[in-house]
């Protein structure tokens, strides 16, 4: 295909740059085990098997490589949070990917299986897990099939298994799939469908996975991404992956950007160095905005991020300034709207999803989510309220004590308010619906009143 | 309908063997009922619970968590139409219209011959691709108006044989070849460090 995408890795885009976990997406025949070995495959394996498993830990600690499933937390120091002596110990792979804008996980487990489960060798092998459970969203029927077929591959070939390359190293790999619940991708929650129960996610604390996880028992709960950087780190070593990126966030990280972009897609970027401008107008990316229209907002890290705005396209993509800024880079997704979107839609959208999705477990975001939903939904209908809006930022308020992280307002006199968000909830699916809530009502309140006074001119009938 | 018949009781043996604890199998044996009967019968349920070891209100408390489970027939295929943010920027609600019309029904429906349901999804990991949507979880990228109208003609005219009916996902699967596996114990049998650690140091792990 034109244009620098691949054919059979739709949206992926083989734009220039380094590239460490994509590089066999330009492959057709990359998900196979024969292209694997062919360009590098599990040459970090039995580089890791080389040192101790507390060598292979302290240079992923050293390389530190941040968690891509949402929160950003370094996977060295996580790592470290098993407590001594209790066994066994279990390996969760996350990926469940739902998140409304995220689209890599997919990518790199339709495309390169046998780099995520060499990742998983990897983590494994570093810290006496005995057992891997490779959770794949159940949507998902072709990375399903393609994790199959690689698991078959490499355990007949001795990579996965009973003594693995001959050596005393054991580990089962299982693939695992899920069946339709955006919350199980909550770790805790995670666990509880691994069980065969509900997804519902567990209360933190005392239910830290790498304390009490999988049946009661030390679990680390890693990313797709994060995993698939493990093979690349251990050939390489942590000195070489921090000479990409910044000093805070080393490395590259795949990035979905979708929306009203020319080229919109999925690219690997260096973090830290690239801004949300690079990104949206580079050659290199997306090209710009589509022609004849303006940027109005965009999401930076999934529909539960609060939105950013013209004045924050300078940002670098590393986790502290959008957090400083108000919002969050999440699952690297990037949601670009330009100026023929309602701002009303756009918020009730994405609302409706987090009312949709809310497990039911706490009051405020199930009965929450579902008040915002209908009032927004009247207020797009046309049959909004005058006193809608303060209802609406009322039972926000009860998901999210405020104030709620949001950018700056410069037009207002308003200052970011830092993310995260403040919590009722046990976990933060409901607080993340407050996000377009709050993101929409500071910037594009006029919108809201517009459609509100609009109903008034309405003649009422009876009845 | 019906309990799981003797092929995939062979495969529901196979897939409880990889976990230490039976009742984490519970959702890949409900994929599995479904795939057989193309949706989840009452006496698969039944069944599952009895493989799982658990009652079968439990097998049904965990079907009924899951949106991909259906728990009374649906169409052979399922149309899954993405609306979610990135999809309804660049026409998923335009796109579900159409098939609505298409098809003849709004959407959560099932066509009167039993051939099409029509569900308005939530994001389906392909925002860049938008719109998008699956049928019976494959998906189509970037898909235009017409050509979705298309796709709905040729299955239900025959042309297109490549999707199988509703509850196949993957059609390869996981095998752990005999003598292979590292040993898959209940966890309170698995409470020793593995050999692969060294001894552990008087400070700890040193980790
Ligand atoms: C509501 C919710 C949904 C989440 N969905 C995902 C997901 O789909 N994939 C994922 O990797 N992490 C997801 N996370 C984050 C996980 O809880 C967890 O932090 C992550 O998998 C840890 O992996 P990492 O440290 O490698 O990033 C979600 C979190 C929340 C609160
Ligand atoms: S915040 Fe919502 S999704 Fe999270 S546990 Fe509570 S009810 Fe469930
Ligand atoms: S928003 Fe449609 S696939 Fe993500």
């Amino acid at each position: 295909m034109s244009n620098g995408y691949v054919a059979h890795a739709a949206g992926y885009v083989d734009n220039e740059g380094p590239k460490i976990v994509s590089s066999r997406f330009v492959h057709e025949d990359g998900h196979t085990l024969a292209r694997y070995l062919e360009t590098g495959g599990y040459v970090g394996l039995r580089a890791a098997l080389a040192k101790t498993p507390s060598q292979v830990h302290d240079e992923v600690r050293d390389a530190i490589l941040l968690g891509r499933g949402g929160a950003g937390f370094p996977a060295g120091i996580k790592w470290g949070f098993c407590p001594p002596g209790v066994w066994p110990r279990y390996l969760v792979v996350n990926g469940d990917e739902s998140e409304p804008g995220t689209y890599k996980d997919r990518l790199l487990m339709e495309c390169d299986p046998h780099q995520l489960i060499e990742g998983c060798l990897i983590a494994c092998y570093a810290l006496g897990l005995s057992q891997c459970f490779l959770y794949v969203r159940g949507e998902m029927a072709l990375a399903q099939e393609r994790i199959a077929e690689a698991l078959n591959e490499a355990y007949a070939a001795g990579y996965v298994g009973k003594n693995i390359l001959d050596t005393d190293f054991s580990v089962d790999i299982v693939l695992h799939w899920g069946a339709g619940a955006y919350i199980v991708g909550e770790e805790t929650a995670l666990i509880e469908s691994l069980e065969g129960s509900r997804g519902m996610p567990r209360l933190k604390p005392p239910f830290f996975p790498a304390a009490i996880g999988l049946y009661g028992k030390p679990t680390i709960v890693n990313n797709v991404e994060t995993l698939s950087n493990l093979p690349w780190i251990l050939e390489n070593g942590a000195d070489a992956y921090k000479r990409y990126g910044s000093e805070a966030s080393p490395g590259t990280r795949l990035f979905a950007v979708s929306g009203h972009v020319k080229r919109p897609g999925v690219y690997e970027v260096e973090q830290g160095v690239t801004t949300f401008r690079d990104l949206i107008y580079g050659d290199n990316f997306c090209q710009g905005m589509r022609e004849g229209h303006d940027l109005k907002m965009f999401i930076p890290g999934g529909g539960s991020a609060p939105w950013f705005f013209e004045d924050h396209l300078d940002l670098p993509l590393e986790a502290k300034p959008v957090g400083a800024a108000g919002s969050m880079l999440g699952s690297g997704a990037i949601v670009i709207m330009d100026d023929s979107t309602d701002a009303v839609q756009a918020c009730l959208r994405v609302v409706r999803f987090f009312a949709r999705e809310s497990c039911g477990k706490c009051t405020p975001c199930r009965e929450g989510t579902t008040w915002e939903e209908q009032i927004l939904r009247r207020i797009y209908d046309g049959h909004g309220r005058p006193s809608d809006i303060d209802m609406l930022l009322d039972v926000a308020d009860n998901i999210s004590p405020g104030p709620y992280p949001a950018a700056a307002d410069p037009s207002q006199g308003l200052e970011a308010v830092p993310f995260p968000p403040k919590q009722t909830t046990i976990c933060p699916l409901g607080p993340s619906s407050v996000a377009p809530i709050v993101s929409a009502l500071r910037r594009f309140r006029p919108e809201f009143e517009a459609k509100i006074t609009a109903r008034a001119s309405i003649p009422v009938s009876a009845g | 309908m019906a309990r799981l018949n003797a092929e995939n009781l062979a495969t529901a043996n196979e897939i409880l063997s990889r976990y230490p604890v039976k009742k984490s199998a519970m959702i890949p044996l409900l994929h599995l009922a479904q795939e057989q009967d193309g949706y989840v019968a009452d006496d698969a349920m039944a069944h599952i619970a009895e493989l799982c070891d658990v009652t079968p209100a439990e097998v049904v408390g965990t079907c009924s968590f899951y949106e991909m489970f259906k728990r009374h027939e649906v169409g052979t295929y399922l149309v899954n139409v993405c609306t979610n943010i990135s999809c309804m920027l660049l026409g998923g609600e335009e796109l579900l219209h159409r098939l609505e019309d298409k098809l003849g029904i709004k959407h959560g429906g099932t066509t009167e011959d039993k051939m099409f349901t029509l569900e308005d999804y939530e994001c389906l990991a392909a925002c860049t691709e938008a719109p998008c949507m699956q049928v019976n979880y494959r998906y189509f990228h970037r898909i235009e108006l017409d050509e979705a109208e298309k796709v709905i003609d040729d299955l239900r005219s025959g042309a297109r044989t490549d999707i199988p009916p509703h509850g196949t996902l993957g059609k390869v699967r996981q095998h752990i070849p005999t003598g292979r596996s590292a040993g898959i114990v209940p966890p309170e049998q698995a409470n020793e460090a593995p050999v692969w650690l060294p001894a552990p140091t008087p400070e700890g792990e040193g980790s």
